[in-house]
């Protein structure tokens, strides 16, 4: 079996399982936010009536992070409907925005607060669940629905996956990061590429990365389509959970003679830096194809691009430059955004880097990753030409319906920010 | 679930995502407050470009102007409807909008789950390209007993493929449904 199949087979209380199997499963960790929890408490009341139970208190992770910093009252509402929530019921994992226990985007969040337990099942009411894979475990989204009904069972539904394999070979140049990894894999398999399928990802330069950058791999599966993103537990991953939790976890991997849909091999030193072009995640190309694209707006965020790997590679470049195009820097967590003051690069602080280099450092949330209440920091207005290190470009993703979106590395981000127009890392390093 | 579903259809092209089905700025609205969520109908499909809006010339607009629904109640659609993320508003805005069932080549895994899961509406998978066959404003009838689909406007008649495992959640209304008809949850 594959590592997903192990997982899935424990959760189901089987010895094993196969791909195109309908199973039930139990849940070990359910995480939402202020866009979908509302929605999931309101269905979990209406379907489980006066005596409404949560099935597991301790098992529920609540992180408001993607409207926060807005004067949208609508949106506010919504971080106010988790606090009552949350309240109401004691719920012990509920991060509240606006306090000390405020986190930022959840999929950061639930790493640096333990909760990616490798061998476990999270499942999350937003597409990016995929993330926690990074750990060895299985996770993936959900809806609404999905969501109330294990708030009240502990149990969902699911197909087993296939799995598709993508081994990358040799160790890692500088000016290639995780990201140009997934978006090559994206160029080959289209956006539709692993639709209900695992994403196993392996080999020497996916274990030679930490864990900020195996989380980028593993956040983009959904951009293919793919059910869940996994990556093993090695020592690194381990010694990760271990500093962050007590709890006990399951390593799982893939038996030699496990069964794959299909598997990919990738020779890192023959791939260079990549961006997917306007309108979607697929539309690789790279950047010396597009190098010279002027730019209106740079941005550095998210849970793909907002984590500290992402701005120490944006401060190698950013060192002693001043960028040409307003440049956002969003920092993925509070965490990160407070070791962006104490972490540095030749002795200079990353904040100060950036802050010297002009960029304009907002405060940690989903921010304009996904376009959000007209307020939000770093939104794209009218013609604007992005270039980010978030996860989509689909028409409006980051705002304006007429904006065009360039996704692409922090490295790549940051030489672009640099000369105003796209630029190649390699000519920074 | 009614076996014969019938209704104009609107046509839409590829990889239509959730930010096109409903840009998340219109997130932040009740889904359960009856006059606040009719928002959710009124702004459906809002995203997606004019110049692609109910194909091939574009420039068709789901919703008229101040309408809270649309004359438009089946999607025809390409592969991999609904990528994007997780939010259940987005089948939930369809159906807000009147519209009933979804006809495309395929689906993204979530947005599949939540039509189904949630009972909003069907989501049906054609055999083959159906958005060059049809046009925006054909009337067309869904027999689900036989899995075929009418074009009334053209007279042309397609095979759909059988939702399958998921058939008894799709019948019985949403997962909620399901579960309780077969003793899951009380």
């Amino acid at each position: 079996m594959t590592i997903t199949e192990k997982i899935l087979a424990r959760a189901a209380g089987k010895t094993s399982v196969s791909p195109g199997e309908n199973i039930w499963i139990k849940v070990d960790t359910l995480m939402t936010h202020d866009v979908c929890g509302p929605p999931t408490f309101q269905i979990w009341k209406r379907e489980f009536g006066e005596k409404a139970r949560i099935w597991d208190k301790e098992k529920v992770v609540i992180f408001p992070d993607h409207y926060i910093f807005t004067r949208d009252q609508h949106a506010n509402r919504n971080v106010g409907l988790l606090r009552q929530f949350a309240g109401e019921h004691n719920l012990p994992n509920f991060y509240d925005a606006h306090t000390e226990r405020y986190k930022g985007v959840c999929h950061i969040a639930l790493a640096e607060e333990g909760y990616n337990l490798p061998g476990s099942v999270l499942i999350g009411t937003d597409s990016h669940s995929c993330t926690s894979g990074a750990f060895g475990l299985f996770s993936t989204g959900v809806g609404n629905t999905d969501a109330a009904f294990i708030l009240g069972t502990g149990t969902i539904w699911e197909k087993v996956p296939e799995s598709m394999k993508f081994t990358f070979e040799g160790a890692m140049p500088e000016y290639l990061t995780a990201k140009d990894l997934i978006l090559w894999i994206l160029g080959d398999i289209s956006t539709d590429g692993a639709t209900y399928r695992a994403m196993e990802f392996d080999g020497e330069a996916v274990f030679s990365l930490n864990m900020d950058e195996r989380m980028t791999l593993t956040n983009m599966a959904i951009e293919a389509g793919g059910m869940n993103g996994i990556i093993a537990a090695d020592e690194t991953a381990q010694r990760y959970v271990r500093e962050r939790s007590d709890r006990p976890f399951e390593i799982f991997n893939s038996d030699a003679d496990a069964r794959y849909h299909s598997t990919y091999r990738y020779d890192t030193a023959r791939l260079e830096p990549v961006v997917a072009k306007p309108h979607s995640p697929d539309n690789r190309d790279t950047v010396r194809n597009v190098q010279g694209t002027p730019l209106t707006k740079a941005y550095i965020g998210s849970c793909t691009g907002g984590k500290m790997t992402d701005f120490m590679n944006a401060a190698k470049i950013l060192i002693n430059q001043k960028v040409k195009v307003p440049t956002f820097v969003v920092p993925g967590s509070t965490e990160v955004a407070a070791r962006l003051e104490t972490e540095t690069y030749k002795g200079i602080s990353l904040r100060e880097i950036l802050s010297d280099a002009g960029c304009v450092i907002a405060r940690s949330s989903c921010a304009a990753c996904l376009g959000g209440p007209a307020d939000t920091i770093g939104r794209s207005v009218e013609r604007d030409v992005v270039i980010s290190t978030t996860n989509r470009n689909f028409p409006g993703r980051m705002g304006s319906k007429k904006s065009e979106v360039y996704l692409a590395s922090p490295l790549t981000v940051a030489a672009s920010a640099v000369n105003g127009f796209i630029s190649d890392p390699r000519d920074f390093l | 679930m009614a076996k014969l579903i019938t209704g104009r259809a609107y046509v839409l092209g590829a990889n239509i995502d959730t930010d096109q089905i409903i840009p998340a700025e219109h997130l932040v609205y009740s889904l359960s407050d009856e006059q606040e969520s009719r928002q959710y109908g009124r702004f459906a499909l809002s995203g997606v470009p004019p110049e692609r809006a109910g194909l091939p010339a574009g420039g068709i607009g789901f919703i008229s102007e101040e309408q809270w629904q649309s004359d438009y109640s089946i999607i025809v659609a390409g592969p991999n409807f609904g990528c994007g993320s997780s939010r259940e508003h987005a089948p939930f805005a369809l159906q807000k909008a009147g519209v009933r069932m979804v006809i495309a080549e395929s689906y993204a895994r979530i947005f599949y789950r939540n039509a189904v899961d949630g009972g909003f509406l069907v989501p049906y998978e054609s055999m083959e390209p159906l958005n060059t066959r049809i046009r925006t404003g054909d009337m067309l009838e869904v027999n689900m007993a036989e899995n075929r689909l009418f074009n009334a406007s053209t007279l042309e008649s397609f095979s759909l493929k059988a939702p399958g495992s998921v058939l008894p959640i799709i019948e019985a209304g949403g997962l909620f449904e399901y579960a309780r008809q077969n003793g899951m949850i009380k």
